[in-house]
């Protein structure tokens, strides 16, 4: 039982400050002493998970150095891994030749994920503090009527959300999409948040209201602090999920309000030499969610796993 | 949580006999602790669940916008056609084989993977970081990825190297793989175990990471194998973590969308039913069909939701009894 980290919340306290790198390697020596020949198992570990890593990171890697190929270098078999480096496939990706530019959408994606996350945060933050600081009663079932609309697949409510739209004149309205990201990431975001916010510790809350300090100070004073890195990586997470979704703007959104993912879909014409325009393109829209992922990297597990494991 | 709570009351529940004032005061209190919760609660609401009833009525009409005249009550006719019509059972069938064929699988390198960074060797942080990257590649470019830079039959990555290593030993006639027409849905699955597998091992690493190393200490001093301490230390501890992955991963995995449409286009027996009610809605523009497909789809989830909820909770309830 107190093997589970959120049993303990304490106990990850002070690790919290150390970087995940220091946090990741912090139990391995204690577990060497312990070990008989330690270094030898490790070796062979450490040559297998590095053989792994390698061919999960290949498509990644891929994707990268085909995009700074030309045409002709990217469709060859056997694959030119030494061809010449060129910017071409990028040109042609923002419309050098075709003069159909990506910026809209990825101007789009970028609107869409931003302002539905700041939205989620302005609602999800005050429902935390209602479910962690200052519970209301019943509030873990609260929490799970949250958590029970995160699992109602999206095609199971798109159709009348697209009638919806079409009948008040919002189809391929950003605005639109712009709710829909907020509740898709909502519930998500409340649950992060409020396993961030639990982490405030209770004696520093009450003393803090014995000397008379109101709730602007406790929030900037005491509850900032302690949260604001798990609150920044909610932020970061909700900003991935809107960022890649699909099927939603796919079906609510057109020509005006098409997000990056949409102009990708369309963006693939079939015909001719396109492998490296469609691996210039797939680096620059993953790019985002890449730094974002990578920026959210410590608390990441935590927020995918709603908070449950830390 | 009882401890605000009982302060807030205090002076109410001392008096003899409360009166009328402090229970007004009280309730408002309760309507105080409530508000910020309101407008999360109620945007939700509006947002997923009204939808989602309209979803329900519809399913039960004959309603195809293309001939609105004949729209008309169906009672079950609907859910009679999606369960007897070959596509959409076909649709049911490919969602479940893959939905738990990505979990399982990804589950099983994962805990591979994370088995193996859980020791400590040189460039951990780095082989960490390079084993995450796939999960944060957008997943219609992943899909772009996989069907045009890997698995395209004349100039893809994969048979690329079949050829080369071919070349080494002088031979010109590599086998060459044509998993997009051939078999469509190991490249849908594939592409998704590619992506999934980094989840599962994040969360399996912070399972493995929060073992008590004291037991494992124990253990190893007692002249356990390192099988027995797996077996019976490692794998019990990790069960829960075991089930949250599988289970937060059906999830997302029930509803993809994204990998078939791209790869496949829901070709060749690939289309899960996320893509079926997309095609049916979309193009064939019969909505009570779309719909009642769509409740098949939650009462599915709910199911697996019930055993998700179940997990969840089990994690849950030990925070909440802090």
């Amino acid at each position: 039982m107190s093997t589970l980290t959120p049993a303990a919340p304490q106990s990850s306290g002070p690790a919290r400050s150390t970087s995940p790198a220091a946090r990741a390697t912090g139990r391995a020596p204690r577990r060497g002493k312990a070990r008989m020949d330690p270094t030898r198992n490790n070796t062979a570990a450490g040559i297998a998970a590095w053989l792994l890593a390698l061919l999960f990171a290949v498509p990644v890697l891929w994707m990268i150095l085909t995009s700074f190929h030309s045409e002709t270098d990217a469709a060859t078999n056997p694959p030119s891994i030494a061809a010449n480096l060129t910017l071409d496939a990028y040109r042609e990706f923002f419309g050098e030749t075709s003069g159909v530019s990506p910026w809209p959408s990825l101007i789009n994606s970028a609107s869409a994920s931003i302002l539905s996350t700041v939205l989620v945060l302005l609602l999800a933050f005050p429902a935390a503090y209602a479910l962690s600081i200052r519970p209301v009663k019943k509030w873990t079932d609260v929490m799970f009527f949250f958590l029970s609309t995160k699992m109602m697949p999206v095609v199971a409510a798109i159709l009348p959300l697209y009638l919806f739209a079409r009948t008040v004149g919002a189809l391929d309205n950003i605005w639109f999409l712009i709710l829909m990201y907020t509740s898709m990431n909502l519930p998500i975001a409340v649950w992060m948040m409020r396993s961030f916010l639990a982490e405030v510790p209770e004696e520093m809350l009450e003393a803090a209201q014995i000397d008379g300090a109101n709730l602007l100070l406790i929030l900037r004073k005491i509850i900032a602090p302690v949260a604001m890195p798990g609150i920044a990586a909610t932020a970061l997470i909700c900003f991935i999920f809107s960022w890649n979704e699909l099927l939603l703007a796919r079906v609510l959104t057109g020509v005006v309000a098409g997000t990056a993912p949409v102009f990708l879909t369309g963006f693939v014409s079939g015909q001719g030499l396109f492998l490296a325009q469609v691996c210039a393109a797939a680096v620059v829209i993953s790019l985002p969610v890449l730094f974002a992922g990578f920026a959210a990297q410590d608390k990441l597990v935590q927020g995918l796993s709603l908070g449950a494991v830390k | 949580m009882t401890t605000a709570t009982a302060r807030i009351s205090r002076p109410g529940r001392n008096a003899a006999t409360p009166s009328l004032n402090a229970r007004q005061r009280e309730r408002s209190l309760a309507w105080a602790r409530r508000a910020p919760l309101l407008p999360a609660l109620v945007f939700l609401i509006l947002v997923t669940q009204l939808p989602f009833v309209a979803t329900l009525v519809i399913s039960f009409m004959n309603w195809n916008s293309l001939s609105p005249d004949k729209t008309a009550f169906a009672g079950l006719e609907n859910y009679a056609t999606v369960l007897t019509d070959p596509d959409l059972r076909q649709a049911i069938f490919t969602t479940i084989l893959l939905t738990v064929s990505v979990v399982l699988i990804s589950l099983l390198i994962g805990l591979g993977l994370a088995l193996l960074l859980d020791k400590k060797f040189i460039g951990r942080g780095l082989a960490r970081t390079l084993l995450i990257a796939p999960f944060l590649v957008v997943p219609v470019a992943a899909a772009l990825i996989w069907k045009h830079a890997l698995l395209n039959p004349t100039y893809g990555l994969i048979n690329g190297i079949l050829t080369w290593v071919w070349s080494l030993f002088g031979s010109t006639a590599a086998p060459q793989l044509d998993l997009l027409s051939q078999a469509p849905m190991m490249a849908v699955i594939l592409s998704l175990v590619w992506q999934w597998t980094p989840f599962m091992m994040l969360i399996l690493l912070a399972g493995l990471q929060s073992r008590p190393m004291d037991t494992v200490e124990a253990a190893q001093m007692d002249g356990a194998t390192p099988w027995g301490i797996f077996r019976h230390l490692t794998l019990p501890h990790l069960r829960q973590y075991l089930e949250l992955g599988g289970l937060l991963g059906a999830i997302y995995i029930v509803q993809n969308f994204d990998a078939v449409f791209t790869l496949t286009a829901g070709g060749l027996g690939t289309a899960n039913l996320p893509y079926a009610i997309y095609q049916t809605f979309y193009f064939a523009n019969e909505y009570g069909l779309a719909s009642a497909a769509g409740v098949v789809v939650v009462i599915g989830t709910i199911i697996v939701a019930t055993f998700a909820l179940r997990t969840v909770f089990s994690l849950f309830k030990k925070e909440a009894a802090r």
